[in-house]
């Protein structure tokens, strides 16, 4: 079986990647970040806030969506490298003086780099070994930031960054320059995703997910395709983690609410399940429920949680491609084409 | 001389580790899954021993008897409405519905129950001890949680081996589908198994809150170091749980020793280091490996 007698087309079929709904909707969304772009100018302090914490749920989302919808790699120490970025970026900013701004983009390639040995050590891991793997190697993370001997990092106490941006900027500027940094972040990382799921990795991660030993079989190179996503995805919540450490200015090492904590597992997996388990869209959507809820939903934070979980049970279980996945299959469309489809006749 | 005590206590701890890792062993061994909620499930057999305790002031020991019948309860009720319909969605989805569980279980023990830390009183024999030497004493509680490690232990072992359920248990283990060609109810063996396993961990988790102050938060790490102790101990064998839990208890201890904060982190760094030797010596994956179960 060689390659063309796959991929020569059918003379009635054709491959479509590109539908006029979706050049429309990738064109429209482009359209919205750049209008985005102007919240610093056209919105209250208010609302850039709220939106700051929606660009980062929706960075998460589309990180763990990533490991778990195209690698079925269900992690539940994500949270580690959230810590990894925030305590990076205080690292850079603090204790050496860095632009708080250059400390956070250089924090999210260290998220990058410090996942490159964990994937080493985790990827060899199957389902339930892997999930539990990636948490121990999260609480690591957090005991030895946690016993970091120099008082800018150590301690239970938590630590803040909020020096290395008042001595630089005001807190106006700090609010619009960090809505411009999560927004860019998720647009570059949108892009990249976006990218690396429509080339040849996004086929082969599909199959590594559907079937591991069927996929090594024919040749797709599985650790490889698993170990980009598990750097990507270490990058892009460590991203997640600057943006908290800039938006909050003071983060928690230890504990379900710390910035190495749980609930931000739980938070992910909540927003995965109601978006749409394995769909590019779905994160973004299940971004935009979970923020709306914390936003106009006011619950206190033991129900909120008790929430969380009990709905992404009632998902995984009832509704488990989400309500984009859901949708998708009942109208057959996709908004942002990283599938192939079969048309008939043209 | 202090190194001794370590590695003396790390051993009894060890047996406690062995307790809680028996039903998530059991449970992997089964059906394949790992449970994210067994900690918690520990944890609420301890908040209820404490409400019984504090309510109809018995002892802790004597509120095991109400405890453990309505966590085979609770076990099964839990494979049948959740687990089972879990089982059937995939590999992935008894993870996400087990870790929502956990968060549930966490955030409502905190509702009901305060942040607070609770404790259970061990009763007598809680701060008794032999006194070795001046630097070694062994609590009499350690050996009594050893002694039950090795009484669960062996009870689940000759259960296996000699019983019809254990039969069905293990043939259900290798192969579900054959199981049931001839003639056995693989839904009822893996309800069974649930129920059995919450009950250990109930148990456990009894043990746990006679041992050490708990919290609403506290059955993170007790699923962390279950299953730590599984994986050292080589998944696959009862009694190999037993010797991880051991090499554990002693991973702790002799990292406490070094710094009082390195006590988790004696274990975790223990547990990636087997990770290590494992993927590098390229072992039989772990799946396989549990195919031998029991």
């Amino acid at each position: 079986m060689t390659d063309t007698a796959v991929a020569a087309p059918h003379p009635r079929f054709r491959v479509q990647r590109w539908t006029p709904v979706s050049l429309l909707f990738t064109g429209g969304l482009s359209g919205l970040v750049v209008a985005l772009a102007f919240g610093p100018v056209l919105l209250g302090e208010n609302t850039q806030n709220n939106l700051i914490q929606l660009y980062f749920l929706v960075i998460m989302a589309m990180m763990w969506n990533a490991l778990a919808g195209y690698g079925g790699l269900v992690s539940v120490g994500q949270q580690g490298f959230i810590g990894i970025g925030a305590y990076a970026a205080v690292f850079l900013s603090v204790q050496h003086g860095l632009n708080p701004y250059l400390s956070m983009l250089l924090a999210t390639l260290i998220g990058g780099a410090i996942a490159i040995p964990v994937a080493a050590v985790v990827l060899w891991l199957r389902s339930g070994a892997f999930a539990i793997a990636t948490w121990v190697v999260a609480e690591v993370f957090a005991i030895l930031v946690s016993l970091d001997p120099n008082p800018a990092i150590g301690g239970g106490t938590g630590t803040s960054a909020l020096l290395p941006f008042n001595l630089r900027y005001t807190p106006e500027q700090r609010l619009h320059y960090t809505y411009w940094a999560a927004l860019g972040a998720v647009a570059v990382l949108l892009v990249l995703l976006f990218v690396l799921l429509r080339s040849r990795l996004g086929g082969s991660l599909q199959a590594i997910r559907d079937d591991e030993e069927a996929a090594a079989s024919v040749g797709v190179r599985v650790l490889l395709g698993k170990g980009i996503l598990f750097v990507v995805a270490g990058a892009g919540c460590a991203a997640a983690g600057t943006i908290i450490l800039a938006w909050q200015l003071s983060v928690l090492p230890l504990g379900p609410n710390s910035v190495f904590g749980i609930n931000w597992t739980a938070r992910m997996i909540f927003m995965v399940l109601v978006g749409g388990l394995g769909t590019f869209e779905g994160p973004i959507i299940g971004a935009v429920v979970l923020y709306l809820l914390q936003t106009y939903v006011s619950v206190n934070g033991v129900w909120y949680f008790v929430m969380l979980g009990g709905v992404a049970i009632g998902f995984a279980l009832l509704l488990p491609r989400g309500i984009w996945g859901t949708v998708q299959e009942r109208f057959n469309v996709q908004l942002l084409p990283v599938g192939y489809r079969l048309r008939s006749g043209d | 001389m202090t190194w001794i005590a370590d590695i003396v206590h790390g051993i009894l701890l060890g047996g406690f580790y062995a307790l809680l890792a028996s039903g998530l062993a059991l449970m992997f061994g089964v059906m394949r899954i790992i449970n994210l909620a067994h900690g918690s499930l520990a944890l609420v057999g301890a908040y209820m021993a404490f409400l019984l305790t504090e309510h109809l002031h018995i002892s802790t020991y004597l509120a095991l008897a109400p405890v453990l019948p309505g966590a085979l309860v609770a076990g099964y009720v839990l494979q049948r409405t959740m687990l089972e319909r879990s089982l059937r969605a995939g590999e992935l989805v008894p993870l996400l519905t087990t870790f929502g569980l956990l968060i549930v279980i966490a955030n409502l023990l905190q509702q009901f129950f305060s942040p607070d830390v609770h404790s259970l009183d061990a009763g007598r024999i809680g701060p008794a001890s032999w006194h070795i030497s001046s630097d070694l004493s062994i609590p009499w509680f350690d050996v009594l949680t050893l002694g039950v490690a090795f009484t669960v232990l062996g009870g689940l072992q000759l259960v296996l081996r000699f019983t019809q359920l254990g039969r069905e248990l293990r043939a259900t283990a290798e192969d579900a589908e054959t199981a049931e060609l001839v003639g056995v109810n693989a839904r009822a063996v893996y309800a069974r198994a649930t129920a059995i396993a919450v009950a250990i961990a109930a148990l456990a988790g009894v043990f746990y809150g006679m041992r050490s102050g708990f919290d609403p938060n506290a059955g993170a790490n007790e699923l962390l170091y279950a299953f730590e102790a599984v994986v050292i101990g080589g998944i696959g064998s009862l009694w190999g749980t037993l010797a991880g839990g051991i090499v554990l208890g002693v991973s702790q201890e002799v990292g406490a020793q070094i710094n009082q904060e390195y006590f988790a982190l004696g274990g975790h760094i223990v547990f990636l280091a087997v990770l290590v030797a494992r993927s590098a010596s390229s072992a039989p994956r772990i799946r396989y490996a549990f195919r031998r179960f029991a």
